[in-house]
């Protein structure tokens, strides 16, 4: 019996590594450069079961995608996970719909093979730091546990009840399941229960970070430009044209009523940025004179502020500082444009991401990380665009991308992923790259979509589902 | 033309035959003299009809002509509108991430300027377009600062700048849908718009 299943444990850790080797291979083979290398087997390993329980396919099916895309884990895949938990010395499988003393909420521990019956030699001889077992726990509720498989224990149980596979909210349910497991597994927080706001054909469409519920957010009477995100996920603005002039919107992602922003629609309008607060609007708006930044208050609809004077440049694209004391913008001062500081009051502007004057191309569209300590950016290299990172304590600047054409990058709230546009497929798509492993994957295999926004985790009463 | 000619001819032809007095009758004298004279009142009414008639051709034949006539100075006009909305829509272009009026867009804009002000009333719409090539929301900012550059020209020339609105398009209206240089430089433009004042232009 033990030798049985030894070799059955050799033949399937020899099978995995080599799947996730040619992953990351290909990764590198889209020329991605970054400056931290990834060696397999670093990450924790992690498997992904639902035990006898078919109807939960596809919560299973979800979660391990999310596990797999926090880029986080080696996600460890079995083919036919349930002979694996037969083979287990301490059947059974599956729990019953009460399960028994000792699995109750959120703490429990137990010795080797006992909770949830799993065979914990067997998994760590697969590589598997974790292990999380999706059952059914009555009704429409599941129970999700973690097994710390180093350990030999439960580490957390967790419940949920999730709404109908029908639902529209259903997938999101799942995301904050997925989000619960990466906090219990490793203290991080995770990027599951996310959503991306982009532009295609001149309307604004919201995504899943997973690339599934893609849906229509903006009206369909005028070209939109520029979605971005309030801090509490709760609220975005984006840019219409409307006779010439550029128009801004805030909309209420629950309700998905819209509002003009006073004082916005009578020039170009254009670049909103949430300070925040979510109290105050900084935009760009262009006039004869010029395109400079300003503030305007959302709150209560006035108190607009120039906040940069530039009567023979321009000065545009603002981003907040997460602390909100700063705003990242571009500016056009020194003849191309290049990244740019100053207060959020538009005191005491200064240069951000350095450059060599004549030699380095035109830089464009920030945006500070979530985390504070980075600003992503594009620049022009030998006449296509690249993405490049500014850190913010020194103020070194390196670069992302080295393939194709690759722009407006934008922030995952762990600040280590990051959605941006690329055209390395032969065709402008949105790409989610993983700055710790420099893993990349297609957020949108459509042509045409770009100048994507990441949200912030979306809180749970936000709805977001149109 | 010609043919309205032919039938106003005709129509007068018609009218002069039906005024010609007809051939009376050699009557012999009868004794019914209030007859004879009722024939010829009778006759005379006739003719008087007749002419009237034939007066009332003549003067819609005329009436036509008259319209015509404007018709066809109403076409001229609008020859000549449209003649000056080409010349007016005529664009201009831009090299790479550049807002600086090309030498030879010059006399392009030269020209614009005569026309506005051989037409006061005139008031019109300058957009400014990029090419893919830079990036999406900093095409506006340069978009808006090659419409400003035009209105410059046109209002350092003489022209009320009141008269001129200017608006950016960057690159999310190009003139043509390609990825190559071609395109490109078609489509770093400004455009110009009639907003008012255009129904009837004058050549400058």
């Amino acid at each position: 019996m033990t030798r049985a299943l030894g070799i059955a444990a050799l033949c399937l850790a020899v099978v995995a590594p080599a799947r996730l080797t040619a992953q990351d291979t290909s990764a590198v083979d889209r020329g991605v450069r970054i400056g931290i290398l990834y060696r397999p087997g670093v990450r924790p390993g992690i498997v992904v079961l639902t035990g006898r329980a078919p109807a939960l396919d596809s919560v299973r099916a979800i979660m391990a995608r999310d596990i797999d895309y926090s880029d986080r884990f080696e996600l460890i895949t079995l083919p036919g996970s349930d002979s694996i938990r037969l083979a287990a010395p301490a059947p059974p499988a599956v729990p019953g719909p009460r399960p028994a003393a000792g699995t109750g909420s959120g703490k429990t521990s137990g010795g080797a093979a006992s909770a949830g019956g799993l065979n914990y030699p067997l998994y760590q001889a697969l590589g598997a730091d974790f292990a999380v077992a999706v059952t059914p726990a009555g009704g429409d509720s599941l129970a999700v546990t973690v097994h710390d498989v180093a350990g030999g224990a439960v580490r957390r149980e967790l419940r949920s009840r999730l709404p109908p596979l029908t639902d529209p909210g259903f997938r999101m349910a799942v995301h904050r399941l997925s989000d619960r497991v990466l906090e219990a597994t490793l203290g991080a927080p995770g990027i599951a229960a996310t959503r991306v706001l982009f532009v295609m054909d001149g309307k604004v469409y919201v995504i899943d970070q997973d690339g599934a519920e893609r849906h229509l957010v903006s009206s369909t009477d005028h070209a939109a430009m520029s979605p971005a995100w309030a801090a509490d996920g709760r609220r975005f603005s984006y840019m219409e044209f409307w006779q010439g002039h550029g128009r801004l919107f805030v909309q209420d992602v629950a309700t998905g009523k819209r509002a003009p922003v006073a004082t916005t629609g009578q020039a170009l309008d254009f670049t909103p940025a949430f300070s925040p607060d979510g109290k105050t609007l900084a935009f760009s708006r262009a006039i004869e004179e010029g395109t400079d930044v300003y503030t305007v208050n959302i709150k209560d609809g006035c108190c607009l502020q120039r906040l940069t004077v530039g009567r023979f440049y321009d000065n545009l694209s603002p981003t907040y500082s997460p602390d909100g004391q700063r705003i990242a913008f571009v500016s056009t001062r020194a003849g191309l444009p290049q990244i740019y500081v100053m207060g959020a009051d538009g005191t005491d502007p200064q240069l951000f991401a350095p450059f060599d004057y004549g030699a380095t191309g035109s830089s464009n569209a920030p945006e500070w990380s979530p985390d504070g300590q980075a600003v992503a950016f594009h620049r022009d290299v030998a006449g296509t665009l690249q993405v490049f990172v500014l850190d913010v304590r020194t103020r070194a600047v390196r670069q992302l991308t080295s393939v194709g054409r690759n722009e407006d990058p934008t922030w995952a709230p762990d600040s280590r992923h990051m959605a941006f546009v690329s055209d390395r497929s032969g065709y402008r798509q949105l790409w989610i790259i993983d700055l710790e492993t420099g893993r990349i994957r297609p957020l949108l295999q459509q042509s045409g979509a770009r100048l994507p926004a990441w949200s912030p985790r979306l809180p749970e009463t936000a709805s977001p589902t149109p | 033309m010609k043919r309205l000619s032919l039938l106003l001819l005709g129509g007068l032809a018609m009218a002069a035959v039906a005024a010609c007095p007809g051939k009376k009758p050699d009557t012999t004298p009868t004794p019914t003299g209030p007859n004879t004279d009722s024939i010829e009142a009778e006759r005379r009414r006739a003719d008087s009809i007749k002419q009237a008639e034939a007066e009332a051709r003549a003067r819609e034949a005329a009436e036509r002509e008259r319209q015509q006539h404007i018709a066809d100075s109403l076409a001229a006009i609008g020859q000549t509108t449209n003649a000056v909305k080409t010349m007016l829509a005529t664009l201009i272009h831009f090299d790479y991430d550049k807002a600086v009026i090309r030498g030879g867009d010059a006399s392009v804009l030269d020209q614009k300027v005569s026309i506005l002000q051989a037409n006061p009333a005139l008031r019109i719409r300058i957009s400014g377009h990029c090419d893919e090539r830079g990036s999406d929301e900093y095409n506006l900012a340069l978009g808006n600062r090659r419409a400003t550059a035009a209105k410059q020209y046109l209002v350092s020339h003489g022209i009320d700048g009141g008269r001129i609105e200017t608006v950016s398009y960057g690159e999310e209206r190009p003139a043509d849908p390609g990825h190559d240089e071609e395109a490109w430089s078609k489509n770093r433009r400004d455009e110009f718009e009639i907003l008012a004042g255009g129904d009837a232009l004058k050549q400058p």
